[in-house]
């Protein structure tokens, strides 16, 4: 367990006095999901898991891609990949404000002298035809966290509802470690014997990706994939529920979601090239949302979705 | 008399739904009650970001018992009848009365409605209001199914009198009422219980909560102003945002910080925007020089170190938003200066709308349009042309990208800063003006040229492609940009036959959405859309330029199913449909006037009405000469005129439009009349000659002496068939001459 008295000193601590916050209130510590998504709400251990009726409380970090942020690095918070950290409780319990504060203490903010705010902030994932009603939390005028009980997510009624908290790591780390450029921010212990920045770590691909994102990539190759992902993601759903070499009933809504999910970056790729008009835009997310729709109808067909409970 | 004391603590309540809530609260618990019959002295209503609190003064202890008699069946009415009449009632057959009535002996049921204890209706009906509450957006939380603006977690509920309080029974899906309470989420977060309202506001107060939303925004006010006051400096005054603060906190402390040096260069515009849109901060400027140089943010606690690691925060967000800010200034003002119209031409890289083509397109046609319209507007051509082009040049800007309020604002300061008349720059901040009904509306001729263009150019774009704002949906906001055409038109006094505008700029929309079409067709268009100028509306324009290609050898194709044959069975549809648009956006607009609907149909049934000034000009005369008792006898005279004639007309299938022959008239009357109406069509036609329709209308309404006099000693419908049909005909003379006034067939009551 890391020392929660003081005040932490690099990036990493943060991210693993959140861990270990979370883990001591019974959090399952999951690891990052392995594709390319714009938020940790993607990772399904929140989308799919949100739904149902099954108890679930997970925590994780989650890096983010949100193509069109990139500014080569040189922005001071502006990132096209990021981390989020990403809390999720089903049924929400009551407590749930006061255990977000206490780990917002964990970081190493007094709430003795800071002046910590819910401010109304409704979140709402066109993409993933889910919506919940929340705050941002600001602590000194500064949004550190979205916090959001799902109400609905694939079209369906969250019962029992979750609770959803979200911290953008680099800009709550910045703000307790008081630094003014994300690039500047200790990433491992400045008194290592190899003391690392942010910017060691990810400056140059940032500048890599930003390029690439907004000059280079195969607008052609990255529609066709866009294609190929929702018609794989309708073939899987659209498969018998019985295995015929296993004869078990098996519904494969995960590879079905991974397709979805995978549609969905292609498009956020597509959108940073700036080959989506605005009302294109419309059918596209549409599109991604039938999707999600679909793999959310089949997740409740299944044992985690509650099928037999 | 006990007083009833509710309190409903939650999760942090979105600051815009307090006030209202607070409000819902009170209404729905008070009408609850008295219509239990627990009538009440007074009540108030509170809301924090935590809780809503209600406190009622003065109820009974008990609701009153009541009687009712009910009048039944005669006693000799058959069994089955009296026995249905006391179930009915709820009382047995032998609690039944039979009483003597003039109708005979007649059973009554006499029901008793005892009183009830205050507790037993409170709980029925703060349950019920709890259930049914009216939030804008509510949900459930955890497992359960209730639904609040966010999750529920204690209700407050008691009956206090000189004896002490007493909790009413309560329960609420697992919440049960109770006596306690907590403060402060910081400072103050244990529980305690009250036993009154009074106690209740003074303990919130020692836990550091303000329950009033009144006694928060004046604490914000006053110590901001005191604050601001002690350095010399003044707060910007802004209502809409101390509502806002006031629902963040329940316990403000307002503290007072620096613009960093570096930011004081930016526009107040700017720095105002930045500090409140993101930070929801006060301005702080100094009255010496306007400058915006301080913000004023409000907290919800005290700290040992008397805020200084609050302010510390905020000054840093802040500092992060303007360096941001001051670098999109920076970059803007260096291509403003070297190179504005790299803006404009990256305008065609905006989709403005699918259909519509890129914001370039639209730019390109607001220059035109604009162009056509300096001359009526009175600016000088090359101007308007100039600010039209540039008015949406900002769009590209980076500051915009962020601030997409900061739209016009930001234009002008850029065209200034590139060296352009100040006029141009004043136009690109004005055109998007009158945005609602009380925006001001722009004068300055330039200004007005490019709001007219931007504003024809939407309504006319999306009557092209037939998305027409239907019921409640309007998502391009063009009622508004009707709205905002009337207001310039009429602020302004233009005199603007519209209907040329509407067609040359739909000529434009269909150039855009023929862009494929073949190069003669194009030409076509374009000599068409050019020949509207000359003509005034689409019709002639088409005849002039098909006349033209008949003669020409690379003519487009005019035959039946060809584009130019295309345009001419939609064209003159649309632009009717828009301008009877607009009337329909008129006449709203000048019922707040009073003018009424059927006054503005009368006017718009009028030749010359694509001219609003005009047909304002006319309805207002109309509206007050129907005002006097000429007016409204007049009018009675011509409709009776009116009904005659058309009887007459339907039953011979004639049109009586001969002209009558004064040689034929017999009666004093009828000679009175025909004198009277010779007198009024000369000083009608040379009133409206002159547009003084006042003088107009009241020619008109000097004819119903000479009328009522005709109708009570002339019978039209005589048996002198040669007397009948000049008689007719000079009820057509009446109808005709009032009718060029204004149609008074519409006129109702």
């Amino acid at each position: 367990m890391t020392d929660t008295t003081s005040a932490p000193r690099s990036f990493q601590e943060i991210i693993l006095r959140l861990q270990g916050y979370w883990a001591s209130k019974g959090c399952a510590i999951l690891q990052p999901y392995d594709m390319e998504v714009g938020a940790g709400t993607f990772h399904p251990a929140t989308t799919l898991r949100a739904l149902g009726p099954r108890p679930w409380s997970a925590a994780y970090v989650q890096p983010s891609r949100r193509p069109t942020d990139g500014r080569y690095g040189e922005n001071p918070n502006r990132l096209q990949h990021y981390y989020q950290y990403q809390v999720i409780m089903k049924p929400s319990p009551s407590d749930l404000q006061d255990l977000y504060l206490g780990s917002l203490a964990a970081i190493g903010i007094d709430m003795d002298l800071h002046d910590i705010r819910f401010v109304e902030d409704d979140w709402e994932s066109p993409t993933l035809g889910a919506w919940g009603l929340g705050w941002e939390v600001w602590c000194d005028g500064m949004e550190v966290s979205q916090f959001t009980y799902f109400q609905q997510v694939g079209g369906h009624d969250c019962r029992p509802v979750s609770g959803e908290l979200t911290y953008g790591i680099e800009r709550l780390a910045m703000y307790v470690l008081g630094i003014e450029h994300v690039m500047d921010m200790p990433f491992n212990d400045p008194d290592a014997a190899i003391p690392l920045r942010y910017g060691d770590v990810f400056r140059q691909t940032e500048e890599e990706y930003a390029r690439w994102n907004f000059d280079v990539a195969n607008t052609e190759m990255l529609l066709r994939h866009f294609e190929e992902a929702e018609e794989e993601c309708n073939t899987i759903l659209s498969q018998p529920e019985t295995d015929p070499r296993t004869g078990k009933r098996i519904v494969m809504v995960h590879p079905a979601y991974d397709q979805c999910i995978k549609a969905s970056h292609i498009f956020n790729l597509l959108d940073a090239r700036g080959v989506i008009s605005v009302t294109e835009r419309q059918a596209y997310i549409a599109r991604v949302r039938a999707l999600a729709k679909k793999c959310a109808d089949a997740f409740l067909q299944t044992e985690a979705g509650g099928r037999d409970a | 008399m006990p007083d009833l004391l509710i309190e409903l603590l939650s999760e942090e309540i979105p600051a815009r739904m307090q006030a209202r809530a607070a409000e819902d609260l009170k209404k729905r618990v008070t009408d609850g009650l008295v219509e239990a019959g627990l009538t009440y002295a007074a009540a108030q209503g509170f809301a924090t970001p935590r809780r809503l609190a209600l406190a009622v003064e003065g109820l009974p202890a008990r609701s009153p018992d009541l009687r009712e008699e009910r009048k039944g069946p005669r006693v000799d009415a058959p069994d089955r009848a009296v026995e249905g009449f006391a179930r009915s009632a709820g009382v047995s057959r032998e609690a039944l009365e039979a009483r003597d009535t003039p109708k005979g002996r007649v059973y009554f049921a006499v029901i008793d409605r005892p009183g009830r204890p205050a507790e037993d209706i409170v709980a029925e009906v703060l349950e019920s209001v709890i259930r049914n509450f009216p939030w804008p957006k509510s949900m459930r939380w955890g497992a359960g199914s209730l639904r609040w603006v966010r999750p529920l977690h204690s209700i407050l509920c008691i009956l206090s009198d000189e004896h002490g309080a007493r909790v009413v029974p309560l329960e609420v899906d697992g919440i049960h009422a109770g006596d306690r309470t907590r403060g402060h989420r910081f400072m103050a977060p244990e529980e305690f219980s009250v036993s009154s309202f009074e106690d209740y506001a003074a303990r919130l107060k020692r836990a550091r909560v303000i329950l009033s939303a009144e006694e928060r925004a004046g604490k914000i006010r006053a110590d901001a102003e005191n604050l601001a006051f002690a350095a010399g400096l003044e707060v910007v005054e802004d209502r809409a945002l101390l509502a806002e603060v006031a629902g963040l906190v329940e316990w403000p402390v307002t503290l007072m910080g620096e613009i960093g040096a570096a930011f004081l260069d930016l526009p107040p515009e700017v720095l105002r925007s930045s500090m409140k849109e993101h930070q929801k901060f006060f301005s702080v400027r100094n009255p010496k020089s306007g400058r915006i140089e301080r913000f004023i943010t409000v907290a919800n606690r005290e700290t040992a170190d008397h805020g200084a690691a609050i302010l510390a925060g905020n000054r840093r967000v802040l500092a992060a938003r303007l360096a941001d800010a001051g670098f999109f200034w920076e970059n803007d003002l260096r291509v403003a200066r070297s190179d504005i119209m790299q803006w404009v031409k990256a305008l065609d890289q905006v989709t403005f709308h699918n259909r519509l083509g890129s914001q370039g397109d639209r730019v390109r046609r607001i220059v035109e349009l604009a162009g056509e319209l300096a001359a009526p507007v009175g600016a000088d051509p090359a101007l308007v042309r100039e600010a039209a082009e540039l008015a949406k040049a900002d769009l590209s800007s980076e500051m915009v990208y962020e601030f997409p309020e900061l739209q016009g604002t930001m234009g002008r300061y850029y065209i200034e800063a590139a060296g352009r008349d100040r006029a141009v720059a004043a136009a690109a901040e004005e055109h998007y003006s009158p945005q609602g009904p009380s925006d001001e509306v722009p004068r300055a001729p330039v200004s007005v040229a490019v709001a007219l263009a931007d504003k024809l150019d939407m309504l006319t774009g999306f009557w092209a492609i037939d998305e027409k704002p239907t019921g409640s949906k309007d998502p391009f906001a063009l009622r508004r940009a009707a709205l905002g055409v009337i207001r310039l038109v009429l602020a302004n006094d233009l005199r603007l036959p519209l209907r040329r505008f509407i067609d040359a700029q739909l000529m434009r929309h269909k150039r855009q959405l023929h862009r494929e079409a073949d190069r003669a067709e194009r030409d076509a268009l374009i000599e068409i859309t050019r020949e509207i100028a000359r003509h005034g509306f689409f019709g002639a324009a088409f005849e002039a330029v098909m006349e033209r290609l008949r003669g020409r050898k690379e003519a487009p194709e005019t035959g039946e199913g060809s584009l130019l044959r295309g345009l001419e069975g939609r064209v003159p549809g649309l632009s009717e449909d828009l301008l009877g648009f607009i009337h329909d956006r008129l006449k709203v607009f000048l019922r707040e006037e009073g003018i009424r609907h059927d006054i503005i149909d009368a006017c718009i049934a009028m030749p010359g009405n694509d001219d609003l000034s005009l047909l304002v000009k006319r309805a207002r005369a109309l509206q007050e000469v129907m005002g006097t008792e000429d007016g409204e006898n007049l009018l009675q005279g011509f409709r009776r005129a009116n009904n005659i004639l058309a009887q007459a007309e339907a039953k011979d299938g004639v049109e009586y439009s001969f002209g009558a022959d004064p040689k034929l008239a017999e009666t004093e009357s009828e000679r009175a009349l025909f004198a009277a109406l010779d007198e009024a069509e000369a000083k009608i036609s040379a009133a409206l000659e002159a547009e003084d329709f006042p003088a107009a209308m009241a020619a008109m309404a000097a004819l119903r002496g000479p009328i009522d006099a005709f109708f009570v000693e002339v019978q039209v419908n005589t048996d002198d068939a040669v007397l009948r049909r000049n008689r007719l005909n000079l009820l057509h003379d009446i109808r005709k001459l009032c009718t060029t006034v204004a149609d008074l067939t519409r006129l109702e009551g």
